[in-house]
């Protein structure tokens, strides 16, 4: 294939829509970054590959979330989710900002049904989650010129002044644990990320059912990257602090390196489910004792077993991918009407029907 | 290389539910005691035929197609893999699409886990569990040569028809050889059909009528429960 055909086809497959919104999304990340850095007045220059990353980083999350957003599936279930997030009955005893509550704090704060996968992979994903969060927390105000310090009082009680968007917000004394805090919080994500990681690779290493599936790019290496980021960056901090910057410029280098390799890959592999995950919201709209949705009853088990509202959006679903479901003559439920279980025991009794007798 | 993997059939006459498959798969350690293999008792009280069910691997799987989070992965041998663990959010669309009723969501751990044809082994030109232990040969691995010469009086195919829809799987079921294609129909459900929830209903009356047993406690009801339930003549006949 030659280098004008491969361009062609790459051409045709980009979808139009994703590319616009992810262009939006790019412009406007560029359009705060000037306006917060007070016409990168404020922009650092030297972390001007930082930047350029996460503008790249944007555009690829929004182009693959746009994506992902055209599936069948996915889009009933996102305008399902918004259209019982704010529904008039569900906030009647505010059931809906409830619903929302619980599941925000259950799937997303807590991670609470990690921890039921097992205690030592919850620890290693909240201490990885929890200083990845941290250190973005830093790193892309940092970056885009939002926050900058500047010397404020001098003497023995010096202060630094904190300032945000272009605004002095905070004046914070030069030393002292808040301070030390402050200018040490990617240090502390080091230290989170870091054992974090090590429990998931050991986990990875040891552990039968993970071996049996994993594979290296969709699972190991985004520790790798991980790993690499947090441990250059905790090497920069040693090399400052305990070895007047041995190596310093080489370890920067790196570690921009390392940044700006996870920054991005973000949209292609593992690291996407951070944008992905909360779908799991939309859920349990669906599911909530609370939300009270009807329950359809297997006309075979005679059970409950799913909410009638879910039911009736697969099948839209499924109608829409072109699969038919229905029973011929149409005076029988559709075969997703009826439960898992019933469908085993109805495939069951039509083998029956289709051997006749004749077991052989 | 030639691909490690061979042909999976069933051949459901030939179960005899002794649940051994159950018991090999949920050894996995990819779900720990959990078995993902179905063992069904086809028409609870009235016979005591059982279907095991593992994935028929859809050449165009429903459970793949309607998920919302993309997270249910075909790999390059036909295998439908069981969701993502970061991706997957348990919202139940597979469970409720696979025509099969194979999937299976664990609500405590947010997890879609179904039968990979115990991609770790057969990826290693093992047999997957279940095969491996059936005595029956309800459930076995090999190739479609191997089986024609052990059965043949049956023949595998894999184009199933659930009402208007076709089915293709990478597995085989094993049918007279005169049948091309698994016609799944469910008049037992066709509008006015004596289905087994009647009868169940009816055994249930029965038992209450003449104030013997609770079938599902073994004891006698109460006589507030057996007084309230009345029966036509028709049914009584009927049982």
């Amino acid at each position: 294939m030659s280098v004008s055909s491969m361009v062609q086809h790459f051409v045709r497959q980009l979808h139009w829509g994703a590319v616009r919104n992810a262009l939006v999304a790019s412009v406007l990340l560029a359009v705060a970054i000037v306006v917060g850095s007070r016409n990168l007045h404020d922009f650092d220059a030297a972390l001007a590959g930082y930047t350029f990353a996460t503008l790249f980083a944007t555009f690829g999350i929004v182009y693959r979330y746009s994506v992902w957003l055209t599936k069948p599936a996915t889009r009933r279930f996102w305008r399902r989710g918004w259209q019982m997030c704010f529904s008039p009955a569900l906030w009647r005893g505010l059931r809906s900002p409830r619903i929302l509550a619980g599941a925000v704090l259950s799937r997303l704060v807590i991670q609470d049904f990690v921890w039921r996968r097992g205690a030592w992979r919850w620890m290693g994903h909240m201490l990885i989650a929890g200083g990845c969060v941290l250190a973005a927390a830093i790193t892309f105000p940092l970056v885009f010129g939002w926050i900058h310090f500047e010397q404020g009082a001098m003497g023995p009680d010096a202060t630094y002044i904190v300032w945000f968007f272009g605004f002095p917000v905070h004046e914070l004394p030069l030393e002292g644990i808040p301070s030390w805090f402050v200018f040490h919080g990617l240090i502390v994500a080091s230290f989170l990320v870091i054992p974090g990681v090590m429990i998931a690779m050991y986990r990875r290493m040891t552990d039968h059912g993970a071996v049996a599936v994993q594979r290296f790019s969709r699972d190991l290496m985004p520790l790798i990257l991980l790993f690499s980021v947090a441990l250059s960056g905790l090497l920069l901090w040693i090399s400052y602090e305990f070895l007047e910057g041995y190596f310093y410029s080489v370890l920067a280098q790196f570690h921009a390196f390392t940044v700006i390799g996870t920054l991005i890959s973000l949209p292609f592999g593992k690291l996407f489910h951070i944008f992905q995950r909360p779908a799991t919201l939309g859920v349990a709209y669906y599911k909530s004792p609370l939300a009270g949705h009807e329950q359809l009853a297997c006309p075979v088990t005679g059970e409950a077993f799913a909410p009638a509202l879910q039911t009736d959006d697969l099948n839209e679903t499924l109608r829409e991918m072109e699969f038919d479901f229905t029973a011929e003559g149409n005076e029988a439920p559709t075969w997703n009407e009826v439960s898992p279980k019933g469908r085993r025991m109805l495939i069951g009794r039509a083998h029956s029907r289709a051997r006749e007798g004749r077991f052989s | 290389m030639s691909s490690p993997f061979k042909e999976f059939f069933i051949d459901f006459q030939r179960c005899i539910g002794c649940d051994a498959c159950a018991a090999a798969c949920s050894e996995c350690n990819t779900h720990r005691g959990e078995p993902m293999i179905h063992v069904d008792k086809t028409d609870p009280g009235h016979s005591p035929q059982t279907t095991p069910m593992v994935c028929m691997h859809c050449k165009e799987p429903a459970c793949a197609l309607s998920c919302p989070a993309d997270a249910i992965k075909i790999d390059e041998n036909g295998i439908v893999h069981s969701s993502l663990k970061p991706r997957c959010i348990a919202c139940r669309n597979c469970e409720l699409a696979c025509p099969f009723g194979v999937p299976k969501i664990s609500e405590n751990i947010q997890q879609m886990q179904k039968c990979d044809m115990c991609f770790d082994r057969t990826n290693a030109g093992k047999k997957p569990m279940c095969a491996t232990v059936c005595p029956t040969g309800a459930l076995f691995y090999g190739t479609l040569d191997e089986i024609r010469a052990l059965r043949p009086q049956s023949k595998p195919i894999n184009r199933w028809r659930f009402g208007r829809q076709t089915v293709e799987t990478r597995v085989w079921v094993m049918v007279p050889t005169d049948v091309d294609e698994m016609v799944v129909d469910w008049p037992e459900l066709m509008a006015g059909a004596e289905g087994p929830v009647d009868l169940a209903m009816k055994l249930k009356e029965r038992f209450q009528l003449e104030g013997i047993m609770d079938p599902e406690n073994h004891e006698p009801l109460p006589e507030s429960l057996g007084s309230e339930t009345t029966t036509s003549p028709g049914e009584a006949e009927f049982l």
